[in-house]
């Protein structure tokens, strides 16, 4: 069978009549069942996916169809769907059937899109691996032996085997663009505020956002667009209006400037990346945008900065996970606090229990002004940073990883050697500002590199138009 | 300052969780580990610094106090281990008043 790999390709063959949509996702839920062994999916939607394909194909008959009519989109398993689980890739959450639809799913059908099923990840999104899920690791389509990264791996691998045209992920530290540089496909975390963040289950709340990946930036602007804008329900999301963003794909950016940070280019970036990087930005070069160093001084102090923050706040946020009105319960509990007490420690992996640990510490009597005071105080220093640095240029160029897809199990026994694999994409978080992850070649093993691009608050159209060239360079 | 095994019982109480002696063993080594990787925060001097405690500029974002439909009582016990009648169901919790 064909797996398309973009949406523009299947519209085009839907409309010559090569294709029906019932007919490819009846095909495609097979082939997903043949390659389980990358074990993206937990589940897939068959009777919701093709009654959904059924009615798309009506519409477009008819002439009514939405945006995304057509559209195979995987969903990761942290945002509510009504009447489907939601597990979070959690033994805690295991049996968890959701009650409504997170805004961002309201929004995708409202737009005749198809949800085929749901991705692993991460247990409730804390890693960089995809080794942290409770229904086992995601494997890197490239090479089965390496992660797809994390934590949005199954999203991102689902749209890299082709086994959707788009996903949604979320992104609390790098975990849409993160995996998407390690699969080779373009993921994008929006501004803090520009989707909605209601029915997406909360890890690190002032850090969190839905953001799409795809094959192509057209795609990826597409999905953004249907998916962002002001919801009611979510306080943090902002009124600002949003632009048609795939329309704006295309335009000249000869008169943007490009800043690459200094200090993404110390020790521990591999050559190879590096040596990707400088091609990206000699071919913006050659399109006429000006490509300068830029400092970021307080780069050394992301990680710390972003661990102490995310910990805290996922303490808080997974307090509510104690066995009384849903999730896990253990079996016969003697008294509330027993209850309480056993139901979490069977529920949560070691990592989950890890981060909930820390962040009760930082919070503890004693210690919350010396960690989370300090780590706010340092969070604005990073912020500004950030807004000195768009002073001067109007794009960020950087590489999203240090190092391609490493192999799975080669960093499991030190959690903080995987916490740096983040160095490069928590700033964004920690600013709230957009980014977007794009292929940019292949590493002399055959493994993609990704570079990343960072935009200022709300400045999304810039981020995939520059996006939608580098893709377009095509580079090797 | 090391955090002790003692430490990390205290830790685990607020938390709400327990830990075998090699699953504590293994979080006092970890929890030590990235704590004074975290101590890399001391180098900078922020006592002028305000700390940055919402991310997005937005103030006081209102609505109007309107009645809406809410989750139906079925619905928000739909996933509930244990439930008796409307309510959720809990071990009896006189004893330890």
């Amino acid at each position: 069978m064909k797996l398309y790999s973009t949406f523009s390709e299947f519209r085009a063959d839907l409309q010559s009549g090569k294709v029906t949509c019932e007919g490819y996702v009846t095909d495609l839920l097979k082939e997903i069942k043949n390659q389980q062994d990358l074990n993206c999916y937990l589940e897939t939607f068959d009777e919701s996916a093709l009654d959904q394909a059924r009615k798309a194909d009506a519409k477009l008959k008819a002439g009514q169809a939405g945006k995304l009519a057509g559209m195979v989109i995987a969903i990761k398993d942290v945002i509510n769907i009504k009447g489907k689980k939601v597990s979070c890739a959690s033994k805690i959450l295991e049996n968890f059937t959701s009650v409504y639809h997170a805004t961002v799913i309201e929004k995708l059908l409202a737009e005749d899109a198809i949800l085929i099923g749901r991705t692993n990840m991460d247990e409730f999104a804390m890693g960089s691996s995809n080794e942290n899920s409770a229904f086992g690791p995601v494997r890197n389509p490239v090479d089965k032996t390496r992660v797809p990264g994390g934590s949005s791996g199954g999203s991102a691998v689902a749209v890299a085997a082709k086994l959707a045209m788009t996903s949604l992920g979320s992104d609390t530290g790098g975990s849409i663009r993160f995996p998407a540089a390690l699969c080779g496909v373009t993921g994008m975390k929006p501004t803090y505020g520009r989707v909605s963040r209601y029915g997406l289950v909360a890890y690190a709340s002032s850090f969190d956002q839905i953001g799409p990946f795809a094959n192509s930036v057209s795609d990826l602007a597409l999905v953004m667009e249907v998916i962002s804008g002001h919801d009611e329900k979510d306080s943090t999301s902002s009124p600002k209006p949003v632009e048609p963003f795939g329309q704006g794909l295309g335009n000249s950016i000869s008169s943007l400037k490009f800043g690459i940070p200094k200090q993404y280019l110390g020790d521990g970036l591999q050559p190879e990346v590096r040596e990707k990087l400088t091609a990206a930005a000699g071919y913006l070069k050659s399109l006429g945008c000006q490509v300068t160093e830029v400092e970021l001084p307080h780069t050394e102090y992301c990680i710390a900065t972003y661990y102490i923050l995310t910990t805290a706040e996922a303490s808080s946020n997974l307090a509510r996970y104690d066995g009384v009105r849903y999730s896990f319960r253990s079996k016969d509990p003697v008294t509330l606090n027993d209850m309480y007490v056993r139901s979490r420690s069977e529920g949560f992996g070691a990592e989950v229990k890890r981060r909930i640990m820390l962040g009760t510490y930082v919070l503890s009597a004693g210690y919350y002004d010396a960690y989370y005071t300090k780590a706010q105080k340092v969070r604005r220093l990073i912020r500004e940073d950030f807004t000195k640095a768009f002073d001067q240029v109007d794009v960020l160029l950087t590489p999203t990883s240090p190092s391609p897809a490493f192999k799975i199990g080669e960093k499991t026994t030190n959690p903080l050697e995987m916490y740096l694999s983040d160095i490069y994409t928590v700033s964004a978080n920690l600013a709230g500002i957009p980014g977007i992850s794009v292929p940019a070649g292949t590493a002399s093993d055959g493994l993609p590199v990704g570079v990343q691009l960072l935009g200022k608050h709300f400045d999304e159209q810039t981020l995939l138009n520059a996006a939608y060239h580098i893709e377009k360079a095509n580079l090797k | 300052m090391a955090v002790t095994p003692k430490d990390v019982d205290y830790i685990a109480a607020l938390a709400h969780l327990k830990f075998g002696e090699a699953e504590k063993a293994a979080m006092v080594t970890d929890m030590n580990n990235i704590l004074s990787y975290m101590e890399k925060l001391n180098e900078l001097n922020t006592d002028q610094v305000d700390p940055l405690t919402a991310i997005t500029d937005a103030e006081n974002v209102l609505r109007p106090d309107e009645p809406k439909t809410m989750l139906q009582n079925e619905d928000a016990l739909s996933n509930a281990p244990s439930k008796i009648g409307p309510f959720f169901r809990v071990p009896k919790v006189i004893d330890q008043l």
